[in-house]
């Protein structure tokens, strides 16, 4: 067959594309869920949305978005503090210091955080005052439990102890994923133990941990739901505290549905640029690419090499 | 500039190490060849404390470099003190180990100014003219990833230079490179044993250790097996290892 030949047939050759009909079935079983679930919000009428709209920014609602927000943001710094601190302890040389963080580890990240909550707010039954005593001085301060340990202050310290057990597992592995060479470059450059951390590979491991980070703060922004059990003014319990005098359950508890998944969606936006940033050293020129980009690539994408 | 005397270093119960004499005079380029596995990489990083050796004495500029001597006896210094000595002996690694979330002028100034405390106008002028010596003047807002193997050990012998050492350590340098980068790397280390820098270099590059080195040392299973003038030794090897690894090599 010669060459002018083979030209011809392949110009002629129609592409016939393999049919997907799973796909199809599966799209249109989709859709048709999707309807059910649009047709019953809009229609059924125990969501009842004007109802949802009055309590949207009602100001209890607006003071326990504020709390728990509080809550959050306090409890992550401490459990990032902790955590880091834990971590270091982990990769010590030490053996006490290592037992002793493992331990750490094992116990707060072990126990239900419900459990260690509920367990904190009744600390006096085990501790009923707390005082400073200096050997020669004598007793500096006392204070009764009770009076330190408020709803509040026993959230926060029950939630990041045991939020900072996650942590630390999160920064121990971003630092093991650091090449040790680096840190032996480092240290032939004269830089020392302490700047090698804080210069080298502290940064160099926040591409590990901050992704999983996003994912514990998202996920503690509603594990502090739980605080509604011992009575700390959040989200929740603002919408619980309506809803118990009016009976409008469901509406309220969109309400609330509404807040948690608003404050997701804005946490996640701020992970995706912090993630762009500490992974800059990745991008060829010119590569950066906006969560827009990201939100609409859909199906199958050829990755350049 | 470095003078070792008996060095050993065990790791649990292997004897890596078994007793290795050197001495480098300031501005002198000593090469070490050998097969892997004879102990040359370990005993570079027992010069600048990498490793602590099990016995022997190692001096740089006429000082242990992990202790200190008082009364007859050897005391560990204290980190910072390390850290200092440690400054004045650059290091030059296999696999490159830039920085990878710093730029290469980053790279070029993160020491001088966090550990020496230079001005950063200073460091960054510096930083720049020593791009311009390893022909790298255009590369200093890129990131290593971005250069090839062969620019990314230039820029790491640039940022060893950067803290001013009093001598330079380079462990297989081109080993991890692709042979048409050699050369470039080659040509920059050539460069600076001609301006007098003294160098202690781990190679498989015989030519290189031909042409600029001032001797040559073959080491075996932890030994020095044969040392000379790297001309004579190269053409004319005495011991029968040595001959074997030269004519496996060249």
């Amino acid at each position: 067959m010669s060459k002018v030949e083979t030209r011809a047939i392949a110009e002629d050759l129609v592409v016939v594309p393999l049919r997907h009909y799973g796909l199809w079935i599966g799209t249109a079983a989709a859709l048709a869920i999707l309807a059910l679930i649009v047709k019953a919000l809009a229609t059924n009428p125990a969501f009842d949305w004007p109802t949802v709209g009055k309590y949207l920014f009602h100001a209890s609602i607006m003071r326990g978005l504020a709390q728990t927000l509080l809550l959050t943001v306090t409890i992550m710094v401490l459990a990032i503090i902790i955590g880091t601190v834990v971590a270091i302890m982990r990769l010590s040389p030490s053996r006490i210091l290592n037992a002793f963080a493992s331990a750490y580890i094992w116990f707060f990240r072990g126990a239900p955080a419900l459990i260690q909550l509920i367990f904190w707010f009744n600390l006096s039954l085990i501790v009923r005052e707390i005082s400073l005593t200096l050997p020669f001085i004598g007793t500096i301060f006392t204070v009764k439990t009770n009076d330190v340990m408020t709803p509040f202050v026993a959230a926060v310290v029950a939630l990041s102890l045991h939020e900072a057990g996650y942590m630390a597992e999160i920064v121990r592995a971003g630092i093991k994923s650091v090449p040790g060479g680096q840190t032996e470059a480092a240290g032939s450059l004269g830089m020392n133990h302490r700047l090698i951390l804080r210069r080298i590979t502290l940064p160099q491991a926040m591409r590990f941990i901050v992704p999983p980070t996003g994912n514990e703060t998202i996920n503690l922004l509603k594990t502090t739901s739980l605080v509604t059990m011992i009575a700390v003014n959040d989200l929740l319990y603002a919408a619980q505290s309506i809803y118990a005098r009016t009976f409008e359950t469901i509406p309220l508890l969109i309400v609330v549905a509404f807040w948690y998944l608003f404050v997701v969606t804005i946490l996640s936006i701020c992970q995706h640029y912090i993630e762009q940033y500490y992974g800059r050293s990745d991008q060829q020129a010119g590569a950066a690419r906006g969560i827009l980009h990201r939100a609409f690539k859909i199906g199958r994408v050829a990755q350049p090499a | 500039m470095v003078f070792a005397q008996g060095v050993r270093k065990s790791f649990g119960t292997l004897e890596v190490l078994k007793g290795i004499d050197l001495n480098v005079p300031s501005g002198s380029v000593a090469c070490i060849i050998g097969p892997s596995g004879s102990g040359k990489s370990t005993f570079l990083r027992c010069i600048n404390h990498l490793e602590e050796v099990s016995g022997g004495v190692l001096l740089v500029d006429g000082e242990f470099v992990g202790y200190d001597l008082r009364n007859g006896k050897l005391y560990e210094v204290r980190n910072d003190l390390l850290c200092k000595r440690r400054a004045d002996i650059g290091m030059v690694f296999q696999s490159f180990n830039l920085f990878s979330h710093m730029t290469v002028l980053e790279n070029l100034i993160e020491a001088p100014i966090m550990v020496k405390g230079m001005p950063r106008g200073e460091a960054r002028d510096k930083a720049h003219a020593l791009l311009e010596r390893v022909g790298l003047a255009d590369k200093a807002t890129c990131y290593p990833r971005q250069l090839s193997g062969g620019q990314q050990q230039r820029v790491a012998i640039a940022r060893a230079l950067a803290m001013n050492p009093k001598v330079l350590l380079f462990d297989e340098p081109t080993s991890a490179l692709d042979p048409e980068l050699v050369g470039e790397v080659l040509l920059v280390m050539r460069d600076l044993a001609e301006s007098g820098m003294t160098m202690v270099v781990v190679t498989h590059e015989i030519g290189f250790a031909r042409e600029v080195g001032d001797q040559l040392i073959f080491m075996d299973r932890g030994v020095v097996e044969e040392r000379g003038a790297p001309r004579d030794m190269i053409a004319n090897p005495q011991s029968p290892r040595t001959r074997e690894f030269l004519s496996r090599v060249l």
